[in-house]
């Protein structure tokens, strides 16, 4: 908030066009403005929605605070509050977008770590190419990889002919809109995020502490646990939340390939306004949810923060 | 060491190998699919050409196809600028007031779930046009999501450019009697470029592919591309979904391609007058 009062004052004493910070603080007002507007603003308003009466106020403005024969009377509706924690079905959505998000990242982190590390000690001419196959499919449209799962994953679909094909099963296996089609999307949709910032934190290691371990007697598996993987804990931690925190939130996946058993916030939000219409329960639930990734998210900012640091030195 | 050379030689590309194939299968299923001749999901009946001849036909997806590159060209322009700015702040000024507030918030839509961001900007808008009446739903309210997701992806691209760059470039220049704006004019833009080039390639797919902040804030007469897909693979498999599919690829890795060759190039030619400039001495 500091910054807004900051930029309010020099937007009132015009220092900012005139003074020798002229071009410093317009490089820092632009963006901060936009993002006020379209980030900060928006989420005040949410709140606000969240807390006040939508039925007798008219105006989605109106309403917190009234002013009747010299009394100013501030109303804050919790009911919503209320009614999603007396709700078991909100309480189960929640835990099991928490658990879908959890599995997620741990396998992300199962296959994303190993592959990060091969690719970090693959010979230096050929990381860029396995970097770039990575990167690749990013730039092809996200919503039509998932729904290609759609056809991978089908009782008729390309993984079930290959299952009878081989002899492994002899009726198709029942694998679209249940719990593991939609942990299949999620970990594909999600991998690269955890193996980008693995991948730049291990290529950077000092391989001269694997030395020195080794003369010192340790096995490489020793050597791993014991020093390749502490100091990867910042890449760790930064992938697992840049896989964790939007998975909690996920709506595309779910809906293309998660079952009626799958319940996941996103898609309660998604209903909440679309289908039900209450802007005051979409609202309640998505500070619910915000308020539930802020801890994650403070965390990834202040490992963020200690890279850019390690960055620059 | 033996250990070592066993975890790298076969374990490790077998590793790497399966989590490509992880990775590509999906891309390689829509492009071998959508050749099928049949309707039937995933039965493979002979090549044809079907799917893209309807395609062609198909104005729900032309039109939406049409929009939505009108939109990706808007937002991916609007957020290398913004991001480009946040880039810049948070890079060469360490210290100033609410830098923590401003980088959270500049990396903030990088990780929120969009069905939030989208949320809560479709309530601000609906919020804003009853007290104000505008503004209507349309091009214009997705570009401004579009521009939020993209400019902190840009941000995060150009951030890690300016920081590799080093500061003596900038400060000979301030040696040699350059102003600031002169500094990142004639040095710092030139020496980003690339960087820019890729943030710009980058937020303009997220915003042609974008699906959830395109829903909330697109009105009536603004479907974009990915809208009808979605609420096509809803319904179940549509082989046309594939012949899109299979034509994005395309256009993608030829895109891809070229830009490499390009960046290759541009770096031959670079290293040629260094060398050159070195001969001279």
């Amino acid at each position: 908030m500091t910054s807004i009062l900051q930029l309010l004052r020099s937007l009132v004493t015009l220092r900012w066009v005139t003074g020798k910070n002229a071009g410093r603080n317009a490089v820092i007002a632009v963006p901060s403005l936009f993002l006020t507007a379209a980030f900060l603003v928006p989420f005040l308003i949410v709140l606000r929605i969240s807390l006040s009466d939508m039925d007798t106020a008219g105006s989605p403005f109106g309403g917190l605070l009234s002013y009747v024969d010299g009394i100013v009377v501030l109303k804050v509706k919790i009911a919503n509050y209320l009614f999603i924690a007396a709700d078991e079905l909100y309480l189960l959505t929640y835990l099991s977008s928490l658990k879908y998000a959890a599995i997620t990242t741990a396998i992300c982190l199962f296959i994303g770590y190993p592959f990060a590390y091969f690719m970090a000690r693959a010979r230096p001419s050929i990381r860029p190419v396995l970097m770039m196959l990575v990167m690749l499919p990013f730039w092809t449209s996200f919503l039509l990889r998932v729904y290609a799962w759609k056809g991978i994953l089908a009782n008729h679909g390309l993984l079930n002919d290959l299952l009878i094909a081989l002899g492994v099963v002899q009726e198709p296996l029942h694998m679209m809109n249940t719990s593991f089609s939609l942990v299949v999307g999620m970990v594909y949709a999600y991998l690269p995020f955890m193996i980008l910032p693995l991948y730049a934190n291990l290529v950077k290691m000092d391989m001269r502490y694997l030395e020195a371990a080794a003369d010192l007697g340790a096995t490489p598996l020793q050597a791993f646990w014991r020093i390749t993987v502490p100091l990867s804990k910042s890449g760790i931690i930064a992938g697992a939340m840049l896989v964790f925190i939007p998975s909690v939130g996920e709506y595309v996946i779910p809906e293309l390939l998660g079952g009626p058993e799958t319940l996941m916030i996103g898609r309660v939000l998604w209903d909440e306004y679309f289908t039900n219409n209450d802007w005051a329960m979409a609202s309640s639930v998505t500070v619910l949810v915000v308020l539930l990734i802020l801890v994650p998210m403070a965390i990834f900012n202040k490992y963020k923060t200690e890279q850019d640091a390690e960055e620059r030195t | 060491m033996n250990g070592r050379t066993f975890l790298q030689s076969w374990f490790g590309r077998g590793w790497l190998s399966l989590g490509y194939l992880f990775l590509y299968l999906p891309i390689i299923v829509l492009i071998v699919f959508s050749f099928n001749s049949s309707r039937q999901d995933m039965v493979w009946s002979g090549f044809s050409l079907r799917w893209y001849s309807e395609l062609m036909s198909d104005t729900e997806i032309i039109s939406g196809f049409g929009l939505s590159l009108k939109i990706a060209f808007m937002s991916a322009t609007s957020s290398v600028i913004l991001g480009t700015f946040a880039a810049f702040a948070l890079t060469s000024y360490q210290r100033f007031r609410g830098r923590t507030v401003f980088s959270a918030m500049v990396s903030a839509p990088l990780v929120m779930p969009e069905v939030i961001i989208g949320l809560s900007l479709l309530l601000m808008l609906v919020s804003m046009q009853k007290v104000f009446g505008f503004p209507e739903r349309g091009v214009l309210t997705i570009w401004l999501g579009h521009t939020l997701l993209g400019m902190a992806y840009a941000a995060v691209v150009v951030q890690s450019r300016l920081q590799e760059m080093s500061k003596s470039l900038a400060e000979a220049a301030m040696d040699l009697g350059c102003r600031a704006h002169q500094v990142f004019f004639l040095v710092t833009l030139p020496n980003i470029t690339q960087a820019l080039a890729s943030a710009w390639l980058l937020t303009f797919t997220l915003s042609l592919d974008d699906v959830v902040l395109s829903a909330f804030l697109s009105g009536p007469g603004s479907t974009t591309m990915p809208l009808v897909i979605f609420s096509r693979a809803r319904l179940g498999l549509d082989p046309r979904v594939n012949a899109i599919a299979a034509l994005t690829i395309l256009v993608v890795t030829i895109a891809v391609i070229a830009y490499a060759v390009m960046l290759a190039r541009a770096d031959r030619r670079r290293r040629k007058q260094l060398s050159a400039a070195y001969l001279e001495d």
